[in-house]
């Protein structure tokens, strides 16, 4: 069957438990589950036919079958707070979160290796001891606070970006795309991004770095001396190279863990993300949303482990999955 | 390093000793130790350091509430828009962080080096069912499920621990499997085994003790990971109102508009006393790993 088939049953299978975790958690609950899952301001009328829509007149079996059956179509059920289809909200949601944590990261990114394999090359200095207790400060930072620096800086103190949204008042676009690469977006993006991206930057340069002091002493590195090629190349060509592949894994770990981590960046920019959704959701008691939101992350971020693992066979041949070769 | 037949738990308490004179070799070590020593001994402390009631509305007048007052020698770091004395807040805050941090941090290490050392050594379906478990907690995204668990249940930091706990065992486990896969093959295990040990004195006397130090390290690592998911949950609104802590003091501060009237003074300390004592997480636990796998020193 092969990895990739095994790790794809795998992945599903995770998905399949987490989607039935989250029926226990939103009906198991106490109290009435009717009265979580419907709206209070219904008639009596509009509540049955809800209930008998949702099975929930059946047997706890009986609902948790129909429930599989509605996710596997993408029936999410309607928002009680704006009346709307799940499924519709948080596919409006999602480009603003993947704007916010794909800028981020790839900002954090490019600094963190560059950062890293620099402070690989002056291992032992004054440099290194200085920005490493640093670096592992911003990874000990809550996101959050960080965020609300930038604002008090950025925002408030030089008024230079706006302190919340992802758009200006009173702005329309012709289509998604016209407005995810507007002006006016970008702008709005920079504060949130680069508080993610502070807080993203310190794992892909400790990795850097630590991979590349090991490749550093490898055979190939000490061949390539011998052959008398200048440090620049030895450094750029063969061992950053190398030393890459981790960072490309943690990558794609790292958009399924900040589309989830985002929760709290999204809240204080007021960035009308996944994860604000999922927080205001909880916080109105609008279930069908929260659990809709809550879902789709988990599937992002179950995606993206299945994406990394992938990723990191195709990447280094060397891993042979078990498979003797 | 073992002789013939090591009394397991002499070794066990010798490495311990180890880890523990680790800090007056490891700079990083070092000051990590004083940080959360010096963190433990404020929470112990803390109604005799704070100036105030921390939860007490203070006025300056008759009828005139103490708001936003700057920093003085009244009070250190000034007083809140609800009239309250920050200093005070955040020097209680060090309790609540003190209480989450070591009970998540004790139940990541128990779960995660019980059910790793279940695995490594017995192995089979054991080992299939755990690792398993862990992949599919792996796939729970970690702050939405403990927002979505904290308002099905009642907010408040026992919720927290609990879904750190649950959420976090994965890595510790992984880690324990993999040691004591390579440690029961190891010739005073098999020693234990032809001597006429039970299967559970083994595991427990013979190869528990050797991959402790382990445990500790992940316990060390979940203290900070702990303390900075309970300031989120608390700034997300889903702590317990009544415990005063530092990310529900970053909550006040940001619900009041702190940033828009540049009161540094609010919002600044309690982050800072966060990254410290998350920083000092990191810290230990650099100066355990070189100990724990001397490859990585060089």
């Amino acid at each position: 069957m092969g990895y990739v088939g095994q790790r794809l049953i795998q992945a599903v299978f995770v998905l399949w438990v987490v989607a039935t975790l989250c029926f226990l958690m939103f009906r198991l609950m106490p109290g009435d589950p009717t009265l979580n899952y419907i709206d209070t301001s219904m008639t009596e009328e509009q509540r049955q036919n809800m209930l008998v829509a949702f099975g929930l007149d059946q047997p706890l079996y009986v609902q948790y079958l129909i429930y599989l059956k509605n996710l596997l179509r993408g029936e999410l059920g309607n928002s009680f707070l704006q009346g709307r289809p799940v499924l519709e909200l948080v596919l409006e949601a999602l480009p603003l979160t993947v704007a916010l944590t794909l800028s981020a990261l790839i900002v954090a990114y490019i600094f963190g290796v560059i950062a890293g394999a620099f402070l690989a090359w002056k291992r032992g200095s004054l440099t290194e001891g200085v920005a490493i207790p640093l670096v592992l400060a911003t990874r000990a930072a809550p996101e959050f606070w960080l965020g609300m620096i930038l604002l008090a800086i950025f925002a408030f103190g030089y008024g230079w970006f706006p302190s919340g949204g992802a758009a200006s008042a009173g702005a329309e676009y012709g289509s998604e795309w016209e407005r995810l690469f507007s002006l006016d977006f970008l702008y709005h993006l920079l504060l949130p991004a680069l508080a993610l991206a502070v807080y993203l930057q310190g794992l892909p340069l400790l990795l850097m770095r630590s991979t590349m002091l090991e490749v550093m002493q490898d055979e190939f590195v000490t061949m390539a001396r011998m052959k008398g090629l200048s440090e620049w190349t030895i450094v750029i060509r063969h061992a950053a190279r190398n030393a890459l592949l981790p960072v490309a894994t943690a990558f794609a770990l790292g958009i399924g863990g900040s589309v989830g981590g985002n929760v709290v960046v999204e809240t204080v920019f007021s960035w009308p993300g996944l994860g604000r959704m999922l927080v205001t959701a909880v916080q109105g008691s609008d279930y069908p949303l929260a659990q809709g939101a809550f879902l789709i992350i988990a599937a992002v971020l179950v995606l993206m482990n299945l994406v990394a693992d992938l990723l990191y066979g195709w990447l280094d041949p060397r891993v042979s999955h078990g498979r003797k070769g | 390093m073992a002789p013939a037949r090591p009394s397991a738990w002499r070794t066990a308490s010798g490495q311990i000793g180890r880890v523990l004179r680790i800090a007056s070799r490891d700079w990083f070590a070092l000051a990590g130790t004083l940080i959360y020593l010096a963190l433990i001994l404020v929470a112990i402390f803390a109604d005799r350091i704070a100036t105030h009631d921390p939860s007490e509305i203070l006025y300056t007048g008759r009828y005139r509430i103490a708001r936003n007052l700057p920093m003085s020698w009244d009070h250190l770091l000034g007083t809140t828009h609800g009239g309250r004395d920050i200093f005070s807040q955040l020097v209680y805050g060090s309790r609540s962080a003190v209480v989450v941090g070591l009970t998540a941090a004790f139940c990541v290490a128990a779960i995660g080096t019980l059910l790793g050392l279940l695995s490594g050594f017995f192995r089979g379906w054991v080992d299939t069912v755990v690792m398993r478990l862990a992949d599919v907690v792996l796939g729970l995204p970690f702050l939405p499920f403990v927002i979505v668990l904290a308002a099905l249940t009642r907010p408040g930091t026992a919720t927290i621990v609990f879904s750190v706990a649950v959420l976090l065992w994965p890595n510790t486990a992984r880690v324990i499997r993999s040691q004591v896969l390579t440690v029961r093959e190891r010739a005073f295990v098999e020693a234990a085994r032809v001597t006429g040990c039970s299967t559970w004195r083994i595991l427990f006397v013979h190869v528990a003790p050797s991959i402790l130090p382990l445990s500790f390290l992940y316990g060390s690592i979940a203290v900070g990971w702990a303390i900075l998911t309970e300031a989120s949950a608390s700034f997300l609104g889903f702590g317990d109102p009544s415990v005063i802590s530092w990310g529900g003091m970053l909550q006040d501060a940001y619900a009041s508009q702190a940033m828009g009237r540049g009161a540094y003074n609010w919002f600044i300390p309690p982050g800072l006393c966060i990254v410290l004592v998350v920083l000092a997480g990191f810290f230990i636990s650099r100066g355990y790993e070189e100990i724990l796998f001397p490859k990585l020193r060089s």
